[in-house]
């Protein structure tokens, strides 16, 4: 089983969850930018919730099924397959993923997982590592057989249609259910990105502490899966500060001496020097991830007990959706 | 050891404090203290990074709730507060001594001249006093691999580069501040290149991947 990239699009990346264990070498995480989407994304194919999955940013690739899959789309919308939901996809079908109008990231996931090449335990991507590397054309993925979905009798589970009329494909069967994102999934620039006050917060000038949660940055062309660079209001500090550099973790805020602050993301580095003003709340980070060069950002203040009640709450509630549509899929 | 400041790295991670300074005894406190967490083997945690004068610890809230209204964050602060405190001050970690044979000047090292500028001295001297000099391995990390090197002579300390370079090549042997240290993969960089090894610095396929680690002692030899 596998299934070969005819296209690549603007940058596609096999994702998982990520490294473990390897910062004291210098060797980041990576991992999804956007977690909350890939889980699901597995989930709704009945993989575990790490398994290897693709991300799609932007413009998305086209690839060709070389076997009977069953497939889930989440993330950014986009044209391709119906999203959120367990599609089946008969062999030898090729899909051209769309470009997104809103958003930067989707994931596709397969039943099985992708099986592609592991570096140091992980089939994470990290571009900026130079472990894998984002997808080419001519490459093929190696799916896992699923154990979970057998794929003889999907129509009857599913209870799915093939897709028809004009831009419908005779070979993808939708279930005739799916998840309704709108708890899990937040493209609306307006809602603010909670964020914790940094160990340096307190070392920003009056002007600048005021103007982290009341003004509105946006973010930069030079952004990637490293990190998102913010402009608009330059924040300053009360004086230079040199300090010896330490741990830092996606999420992180940094203020280097430019006054455009950056939150580091999925290929954060392992240690970084720069004041550390604040950190997003590991609840909003798919949110932020989500933002695109160009889009809006407003932070709130949130204190480290609320940010952790919120991320228990959200663990609590991930698990009692990947049981229920682990029913579903029996 | 007494009792460390333990700072919230946003809701996933704390860093614990040993000092402010890149000072070898602070950093061999660090190393002792990621090594106790290692042996600790609590629960949830997913990475333990000694830096210079810090460890970073990255867990899982869901592995540190209670019965109590605790928050994750301060049952792990007390718990991690609790084992650095009782751990014992151990000798610096020594990891064993690695030469790596680093080919100065020219083309390997486009900055040697400067450096010898900046600091009064002789090519010759510059190359002598860096290779003259016993190095100690306090941290991993900015880019897989990349060790940075405590020891290096007063003489030969001068600020990075105005603007850095978008590539610097892989094996580049450099010097940013107080530091010195060798680039693993081709990466933009802003310290001064002296020289180049051939040594691989990093490979993800090797066991250990990183040649270089924490506590390990450091000699360049001329060639």
């Amino acid at each position: 089983m596998s299934i070969r990239v005819l296209a690549a699009g603007w940058q596609t990346s096999v994702q998982d969850g990520g490294r473990r264990g390897l910062a004291a070498l210098g060797v980041g995480a990576s991992g999804a930018m956007d977690v909350v989407s890939r889980r699901l994304a597995n989930i709704l194919v009945g993989n575990g919730e790490n398994a290897a999955a693709l991300e799609i940013t932007l413009r998305g690739p086209r690839l060709r099924f070389d076997a009977d899959c069953v497939v889930a789309l989440t993330g950014a919308a986009l044209d391709g397959l119906p999203m959120w939901r367990p599609v089946a996809v008969r062999a030898g079908t090729d899909i051209a993923f769309g470009t997104m109008q809103r958003g930067a990231y989707a994931y596709l996931a397969v039943a099985g997982g992708i099986e592609s090449e592991t570096v140091l335990g992980s089939r994470s991507t990290d571009i900026v590592a130079g472990f894998n590397a984002a997808l080419a054309a001519g490459d093929v993925l190696p799916i896992l057989e699923s154990s979970h979905i057998q794929h003889r009798d999907l129509w009857r589970r599913f209870h799915a249609r093939p897709l028809t009329g004009d831009s419908g494909n005779r070979d993808v069967f939708p279930a005739n259910w799916s998840l309704n994102p709108r708890s899990w999934f937040d493209l609306d620039l307006h809602n603010p990105i909670g964020v914790i006050e940094g160990a340096h917060f307190a070392q920003l000038n009056d002007a600048a502490r005021r103007a982290l949660f009341d003004s509105t940055f946006r973010v930069g062309g030079d952004s990637s899966r490293m990190g998102l660079r913010l402009h608009s209001a330059h924040l300053d500090l009360r004086e230079a500060m040199e300090l010896v550099s330490s741990g830092v973790v996606p999420g992180t805020l940094q203020l280097p001496p430019s006054g455009d602050p950056i939150v580091l993301m999925a290929e954060a580095p392992t240690c970084g020097g720069y004041p550390r003003i604040g950190h997003v709340i590991a609840v909003d980070l798919p949110r932020l991830a989500q933002r695109r060069p160009g889009d809006s950002v407003r932070f709130t203040p949130i204190s480290l007990d609320e940010a952790q009640t919120r991320y228990l709450e959200r663990e609590r509630a991930l698990l009692a959706l990947a049981r229920t549509i682990k029913d579903r899929l029996q | 050891m007494s009792a460390p400041r333990i700072e919230a790295l946003g809701d996933c991670a704390a860093l614990i404090h040993c000092g402010d300074a890149i000072d070898a005894d602070v950093n061999a406190q660090a190393l002792a203290i990621a090594r106790a967490l290692i042996d600790a083997n609590l629960p949830g945690i997913t990475d333990i990074a000694p830096a210079y004068a810090s460890v970073c610890v990255r867990y899982d809230p869901c592995a540190w709730i209670g019965a109590d209204a605790q928050s994750p964050f301060a049952r792990l602060a007390a718990r991690l507060g609790a084992l650095v405190e009782n751990a014992q001050p151990v000798a610096p970690i020594d990891a064993g001594l690695i030469e790596i044979p680093v080919s100065y000047g020219g083309e390997s090292g486009p900055d040697l001249d400067d450096v010898a500028t900046q600091a009064g001295l002789m090519r010759e001297a510059v190359i002598d006093l860096h290779c003259g000099t016993e190095y100690r391995v306090a941290m991993l990390g900015f880019t897989p691999g990349f060790a940075y090197l405590l020891g290096l002579p007063e003489v030969l300390r001068m600020p990075r580069r105005a603007t850095p370079r978008t590539r610097v090549p892989a094996g580049s042997v450099a010097i940013g501040g107080a530091q010195t240290g060798v680039y693993p993969r081709e990466t933009p960089g802003g310290w001064h290149l002296i020289g180049r090894t051939e040594f691989n610095l990093f490979d993800p396929g090797r066991d250990p991947p990183a040649l270089l680690a924490p506590g390990m002692r450091v000699r360049f030899m001329a060639i």
